[in-house]
């Protein structure tokens, strides 16, 4: 599936042979995944076949262990910069559980990530009320009552709210490459419409998505480019959206059966 | 070690920036301590004769008691021989009449503490009173306090001026016969500040005292004594800081507030001595008494405090709420680094009937740094419908710190209400990874995370030292995270 770009500049992000460990186990096993710019890529997989690590290796999660391979992200080595770099540069990670951090107000959070973006950027800081009314209207959009923003982050927050918090973050950051992690599990479907809502709100020619689930009912309303399979650390299979279609109604056992 | 570990111990440890040394032309008495020393300490300050008398009785006291050793901190014993009880810069006459008559040398030291003495620079209303080894050198914007009937002055002075309250006031929260600590201070107590705030008046400015030491082998010894008349209010706030030496010095102060009817005083305290090196050589030994009294009706005492420095740390902060419908509060951070130790935590005595008090403690350890919550609730029998809430929360960066906590509570009225809530937590690598993920630097994570831990007792000070507070937070943590 991989789309080389008519301009000849590289692709957002490149994965070659990427293999990773945690906790001294061999999770990734080799994946081989090239992004272009504009696209959205779905990353499907029973469980535990790396997908979430896959997610976090190129957010730079600590603990994960790169052991091969290589990860070129806007053709720079995304291996060699700290997670902050990453994020400052782009890359967005929406948790699939986020954590609660008392006391921090979640305004300020988002407000001081935003700062640090722009600052990488040579931007000053932002204005207080443009701030403000740019966060107001996309609460609005994710349909999130604004008492979340003054309250810690995460603090007492529906596991609901987390997720749509995530995708509000996302929203505000304008990553260019965004890579959701589960963002639509634990999710009732008027919730799941409003966070795909999200995610196709921020889709353009040079934003990028990566979208890790579980099962396709996302991919109903976030229409992917891409499929891809993951199986027991490596892509298994890739296809288009149709492939989604297959995978709900025989499983992802024919995959790995096929894969093994 | 993980990663994240590692840069949060990298965090932990700019170090101390307040450690310069004033060179000054200083008059200290000999070291040692007898009645002679008393004497001479109680003649240089002209004072009357019964305060001479109860310093000595203070001393004999004194003579009789143990150190006490049940906190749970560690210290090479203590030569009370070997220190000196009285040191002054050497000034023109009686001391200083103005700021024009102050050693210029001392202006700048308070310059170079952020603690500025000249009215005119103080855009602020900030009222200071900065006192430089054993003696006050300043007060200022004392002209438009005494216009409000407000007196706020040093101790030493307020011993002339107002000796009838002295007498009527000092030791009856505090008495002479206290503590080991408390009882040295009687005897030796250098000078401190003294606020009077007559009956309905609203202190128009927040008063403030900032504390240094500077001279070597001396020990500090204040005594500040604030009575808010009744329907009075007051808010006190209290710096301290001390140069970087290798020797320990110690520091026992005494704290006395009374709060008559309907009387409010806020105390704030930033305690920032010097706290050591990182392998524990020098440092403060902090070991200080501070009570309140809730002496008249719905009255009511509040404690902040932001306890950063000091090598060892041995404070609880009081209220004995003795007026019906009085209430005490007691909100607190401590934080330790490297080997600090700290010993903190608060008394509240419930004497009245429908007497209330709340105790929000923030301990945070670091390093190798001990941090202990001592804390008593007392509901005596009169304390009809007595009210207590405690939260107690500690959080751990790193391996080898320890955080410890021993809530005592003593009820003996049925109808109280005491509540009790504790919590241990440390910074995750979840939370640490959060905020990274979003493009925050570790250092400014774990500021911010430090600072929600903290945010229900850094609302209670006063704003300007609210950010102070901040700062110095992040400033102790430096270095700290893991």
């Amino acid at each position: 599936m991989s789309t080389t770009s008519t301009t000849g500049t590289p692709p957002l992000l490149s994965i070659e042979d990427l293999q990773a460990r945690v906790e001294g186990k061999e999770i990734l096993k080799g994946v081989t995944l090239t992004v272009a710019a504009g696209e959205v890529h779905a990353i499907m997989g029973p469980n535990g076949s790396g997908k979430s690590t896959l997610a976090h290796v190129l957010a730079g999660r600590p603990g994960y262990t790169v052991t091969a391979g290589s990860v070129r992200y806007q053709g720079r080595d995304l291996l060699a910069l700290a997670p902050e770099e990453r994020a400052r540069e782009g890359v967005f990670l929406g948790f699939q559980y986020p954590v609660e951090i008392p006391g921090v107000n979640n305004v300020y959070l988002l407000k001081a990530a935003l700062n640090a973006a722009r600052k990488q950027r040579g931007l000053p800081e932002v204005d207080a009320f443009d701030f403000l009314s740019l966060v107001r209207e996309k609460m609005k959009l994710m349909r999130m009552d604004e008492s979340l923003l003054s309250r810690g982050v995460n603090e007492g927050f529906s596991g609901g709210e987390r997720k749509r918090n995530e995708v509000l973050q996302m929203l505000v950051l304008e990553p260019k490459l965004a890579i959701l992690d589960e963002t639509d599990s634990g999710l009732d479907i008027d919730a799941l419409k409003v966070v795909a809502g999200g995610v196709n709100s921020l889709r353009s020619p040079q934003r990028s998505c990566v979208l890790v689930t579980h099962y396709q009912r996302l991919l109903e309303y976030v229409v992917p480019d891409f499929v891809h399979v993951l199986v027991r650390g490596r892509i298994a299979r890739s296809g288009d959206r149709t492939l989604a279609r297959e995978l709900e109604q025989r499983g992802y056992d024919f995959i790995a059966g096929e894969a093994a | 070690m993980s990663e994240s570990a590692k840069q949060l111990e990298a965090l932990i440890a700019r170090g101390y920036q307040h450690g310069f040394v004033t060179d000054i032309d200083s008059d200290t008495v000999p070291p040692g301590l007898d009645e002679d020393v008393v004497r001479l300490i109680s003649l240089k300050k002209g004072e009357p004769a019964f305060l001479t008398e109860w310093r000595l009785k203070a001393l004999r006291h004194w003579r009789t008691m143990k150190e006490p050793h049940w906190a749970h901190v560690r210290y090479a014993p203590i030569d009370y021989q070997s220190i000196s009880y009285y040191s002054a810069p050497k000034a023109k006459k009686d001391g200083p009449k103005s700021l024009a008559d102050v050693d210029p040398k001392l202006l700048e030291t308070y310059e170079k503490l952020g603690v500025p003495l000249h009215e005119r620079a103080r855009l602020a209303g900030v009222a200071v009173d900065a006192v430089f080894d054993s003696v006050s050198v300043a007060t200022t914007f004392r002209e438009r306090l005494a216009a409000a009937g407000v007196v706020f002055c040093p101790f030493s002075e307020a011993v002339r001026t107002h000796p009838q309250l002295i007498e009527q006031y000092l030791g009856t929260v505090v008495p002479y016969s206290d503590n080991f600590f408390a009882t040295l201070n009687s005897a030796v107590f250098s000078d401190g500040s003294f606020v009077y705030v007559p009956k309905g008046v609203r202190c128009p400015m927040e008063l403030s005292t900032y504390f240094r030491i500077n001279a070597l082998n001396t020990g500090q010894f204040e005594r500040t004594l604030i009575i808010a008349d009744a329907g009075s209010h007051v808010s006190y706030l209290e710096g301290c800081s001390a140069p970087q030496r290798d020797e320990n010095q110690l520091h026992a102060a005494v704290v006395e507030l009374v709060a008559l009817d309907d009387a409010f005083i806020k105390y704030s305290t930033v305690q920032n001595w010097y706290p050591g090196d990182a392998q524990g050589r020098g440092g403060i030994y902090n070991f200080v008494t501070k009570r309140g009294e809730c002496r008249g009706r719905s009255s009511r005492i509040s404690w902040t405090q932001v306890e950063t420095g000091s090598a060892i740390t041995w404070k609880y902060p009081s209220c004995v709420l003795r007026g019906e419908g009085s209430s005490g509060e007691f909100y607190s951070v401590a934080t330790v680094n490297n080997r600090q130790q700290a010993d903190t935590g608060t008394k509240m005595i419930h004497i009245g009937r429908n007497t209330r008090s709340t105790i929000i403690s923030k301990g945070i350890s670091a390093g190798a740094g001990q941090n202990t919550y001592r804390g008593l609730v007392k509901i005596l029998p009169s304390a009809e419908g007595a009210r207590n809430f405690t939260q107690c929360d500690s959080l751990l960066m790193g391996e080898k710190c320890g955080a410890h906590t021993f809530p005592y509570v003593e009820v003996k009225n049925p109808s109280a209400t005491v509540e009790h809530e504790a919590s241990t937590s440390k910074i995750s690598e979840d939370q640490l990874f959060y905020c990274l993920a979003r493009g925050i630097s570790a250092e400014d994570a774990i500021n911010m995370i430090v600072s929600g831990f903290c945010k229900s007792v850094f609302k209670e000070l006063p704003m300007e030292f609210a950010v102070e507070a901040q700062n110095l937070l992040a400033v102790s943590l430096e270095g700290a995270v893991g």
